[in-house]
C-alpha cells in the first residue's frame, strides 16, 4: 500500500529516519555482525590474540555434550510453560467468559502478574518455595514431599515452570478472552438450540473457532520460554542445580560474560539467532494465514 | 436462547474465584512477609497474616540500612533509576518510531525499501542473541553505568514503527492536501494534524513499552556494575545473594512490591490502553 499524495523534500526523510537508523546500526546490526565474525574466531583468555578458526566453534558446540543437554532442557522447560500456561488460562478465560457479576473484578487481578517483571516474580516464588522457610515447601513436607530445589533438579525445574507460566498467564488469559468474545452469539445458540450441553459447545464451537488465537499464543508462549526467562533462571536457579536448568539464553549468558569464551558464546549467538529467525518465519508465515477448519 | 443455571454459575465462580487466589497468592504473601520483622519470617511456617511493622520495612528498604547480607543500598534510589530509565526507552521508542514511519509513509527518497527492510529485521535481533558485542560496543563508547547505556542499545523499536505505519496509511489524503491548501509544511502537517491523530496508539504503546523499560533485566544487569545506577528489578536480585537463612526476606519483599507498583499502576488505571496495545503491538 502507498499513499498518493506525498510531500516533497530532498532532506527532510533522511534527517527524520537518521536517529532509528543510527540506533539500530550501532546497536543492533554491528553487534550481530560482530557475534557473527567472533563465532569464527578464537581468543586467548586475555584477548591479546585471535586466530581464524572457521566453523570450528560450531563443531566444537555441538559435540559439546553440555550444550546439547542445554538444548534438551530448553526444549522441555518450552513445551511444559507453553503448554500449562495455555491449558490454564484457556480454562481461566472460558468461565470468566460466562461470569457476568463481578468480570471486572477477576480480570484486573488476572493481568496483574503481567506488570511484574521477571526477576520479581522469580523471587518471589524462590520465597513460597524456599527450603527452609518457605510456606508451600513447609506445607508440602507434611505430605511428605521435601522439597529442594537447590538439591533437585526435578523440583528446580518446576519451580522456574510455575513462576514463568504465572507471569504469562495473563497475556494469555486476554488473548483468549478477546477470541471468545469474539464469537458471535448466534452460534453458541444455535448449537444449544440443537441439544448441545455447554461442553460439547465448548470442544464443537468454541475451540475450533479459538485455533488461530491458540496457535498464535503457542508461538508467542514459546518464544517467552526461550528468551524473555532469563530474568526467572537467573533469579531463581543461576541454571542450577548443576547445570540442569541452564536454558540455551542462559548458556550464552553464562559461557560469555562469567567463563569468558568469547568465541563459543558469540557462537552459541548465532545459534540462537537461527532460532529467533526461524520462529519469526513462522509467526508471519503461519500466523497470518489464520489456522482454522 | 443458551440455557442458565445456578449450578453453573457457581461453577464458572469457583473456578475463577480459586483461580484469582492462585494468582494472587505470591502477592499476598510478599505483602504479610513485608509487614513482619525478619526473624518472624525465619520461624516456620511464617505467618499468614499482616504484622505490624509495615512502616519500620518499607522506610528500610526506600532509604537504605547499615547492614545486611546482600546489597543494602536504598530502594528509593533505585527506583528512580528504573524510572528515568522506563520513561526514556518508553518516549524515544514512541518518537523515533514516529518519525520514522512519517517518513516511510510520506516521503519518496532512495533506499527507502531498505530502511523499511532493516527496521523490520530487528525483530529478529532481541537482546538475549547479541549480549556479548553489544556489551563491548556500550563499553567502547564509555556508556557503562548510564542513563545512555541503559536505554538507547533498547531505543530501536519495529513493532512500535509499523504500528504507525499501519495506522499513518489510514490517515484519508485529503489531510494531506487540505494541509497544503493551508500553507502548512510537512513538520507542520507532522505535529498539527498526524501526533495529534495518534494519539490512542501513542497511549496504547506507553502502556506497553513502559512496563517493558521498567521490567529489563538481562541488559541492566550487563550495563550496570555500580550500585548508584542499579535499576530496582536488578537490586532485588543482588539483595537475594545472601542465602535463605541470612535474607532479610521482610525487606526484600517490601523492594518486590515496590518495585512491581508502578507497572502495576499503569496496567490498572491504564487498563483499557494497555488490552488495546497488547492486541496492536501484536498484529
Amino acid at each position: 500500500m502507498e499513499k498518493r499524495v506525498r510531500f516533497k523534500s530532498a532532506w527532510l526523510p533522511w534527517l527524520l529516519i537518521a536517529p532509528q537508523m543510527a540506533v539500530i546500526v550501532v546497536f543492533f546490526f554491528w553487534p550481530a555482525s560482530q557475534a557473527l565474525v567472533q563465532s569464527m574466531q578464537l581468543q586467548d583468555a586475555f584477548g591479546t590474540s585471535t586466530e581464524w578458526v572457521g566453523l570450528e566453534n560450531f563443531r566444537r558446540l555441538f559435540e559439546d555434550p553440555g550444550y546439547i543437554d542445554s538444548f534438551k532442557t530448553t526444549a522441555f522447560f518450552s513445551v511444559l510453560v507453553a503448554t500449562s500456561g495455555i491449558v490454564l488460562s484457556l480454562l481461566l478465560a472460558v468461565f470468566a467468559d460466562r461470569v457476568v457479576k463481578g468480570a471486572m473484578f477477576y480480570k484486573t487481578l488476572l493481568i496483574l502478574p503481567y506488570a511484574v517483571a521477571p526477576a520479581v516474580a522469580a523471587v518471589l516464588w524462590v520465597f513460597m518455595f524456599s527450603p527452609s522457610l518457605g510456606v508451600v515447601s513447609y506445607a508440602l513436607g507434611h505430605f511428605g514431599i521435601d522439597w529442594n530445589h537447590l538439591l533437585n533438579s526435578g523440583q528446580a525445574m518446576a519451580l522456574i515452570v510455575m513462576a514463568s507460566v504465572w507471569k504469562q498467564i495473563s497475556y494469555n488469559f486476554l488473548f483468549f478472552l478477546a477470541g471468545l468474545q469474539s464469537i458471535p452469539k448466534s452460534l453458541i445458540e444455535a448449537a444449544a438450540i440443537d441439544g448441545a450441553g455447554p461442553l460439547r459447545r465448548f470442544w464443537t464451537v468454541q475451540f475450533p473457532l479459538l485455533s488461530p488465537t491458540t496457535f498464535f499464543l503457542l508461538v508467542i508462549n514459546v518464544v517467552y520460554a526461550f528468551f524473555d526467562t532469563f530474568a526467572i533462571v537467573d533469579a531463581a536457579t543461576q541454571g542450577g542445580p548443576g547445570k540442569d536448568t541452564a536454558i540455551l539464553v542462559y548458556k550464552v549468558y553464562y559461557d560469555g560474560f562469567k567463563a569468558m569464551d568469547l568465541g563459543g558464546s558469540a557462537a552459541q549467538s548465532v545459534v540462537l539467532m537461527l532460532i529467533v529467525v526461524a520462529l519469526t518465519v513462522v509467526q508471519f508465515r503461519y500466523v497470518e494465514k489464520k489456522v482454522q477448519y | 436462547m443458551v440455557e442458565r443455571s445456578l449450578t453453573r454459575g457457581i461453577l464458572a465462580h469457583f473456578i475463577m474465584v480459586l483461580g484469582v487466589v492462585i494468582v494472587a497468592f505470591p502477592l499476598y504473601l510478599a505483602f504479610v512477609a513485608s509487614t513482619h520483622t525478619a526473624q518472624e519470617i525465619v520461624q516456620a511456617p511464617m505467618p499468614l497474616l499482616p504484622g505490624s511493622h509495615f512502616w519500620e520495612t518499607y522506610k528500610a528498604a526506600l532509604f537504605g540500612r547499615d547492614q545486611g547480607a546482600g546489597s543494602t543500598a536504598p530502594v528509593a534510589r533505585m527506583m528512580w533509576v528504573s524510572f528515568v530509565s522506563a520513561m526514556v526507552i518508553t518516549v524515544g521508542k514512541i518518537a523515533i518510531s514516529l518519525m520514522s514511519a512519517f517518513a516511510i509513509v510520506y516521503f519518496r527518497f532512495p533506499f527507502k525499501g531498505l530502511c523499511f527492510w532493516l527496521i523490520f529485521v530487528t525483530l529478529m535481533l532481541p537482546v538475549e542473541v547479541r549480549i556479548g558485542p553489544t556489551y563491548q560496543v556500550v563499553s567502547d563508547l564509555g556508556m557503562l553505568n548510564s542513563y545512555a547505556g541503559l536505554t538507547v542499545p533498547l531505543i530501536a523499536s519495529a513493532t512500535a514503527t509499523f504500528l504507525f505505519r499501519q495506522f499513518f496509511l489510514t490517515v484519508p489524503d485529503e489531510l494531506v492536501e487540505a494541509a497544503r491548501m493551508d500553507g502548512a509544511g510537512p513538520m507542520r502537517f507532522f505535529k498539527d494534524v498526524l501526533v495529534p491523530l495518534s494519539r490512542t496508539s501513542i497511549a496504547a504503546l506507553f502502556v506497553i513499552q513502559f512496563i517493558y523499560g521498567w521490567n529489563q533485566y538481562l541488559w541492566p544487569l550487563l550495563a550496570t556494575t555500580s550500585e548508584d545506577m542499579y535499576p530496582v528489578v536488578i537490586g532485588i536480585k543482588r539483595m537475594i545473594a545472601g542465602g535463605d537463612g541470612q535474607n532479610e526476606w521482610n525487606i526484600v519483599m517490601a523492594t518486590a512490591l515496590l518495585a512491581m507498583l508502578p507497572p502495576a499502576l499503569v496496567v490498572i488505571l491504564m487498563q483499557k490502553w494497555f488490552v488495546k496495545g497488547l492486541v496492536d503491538t501484536e498484529k
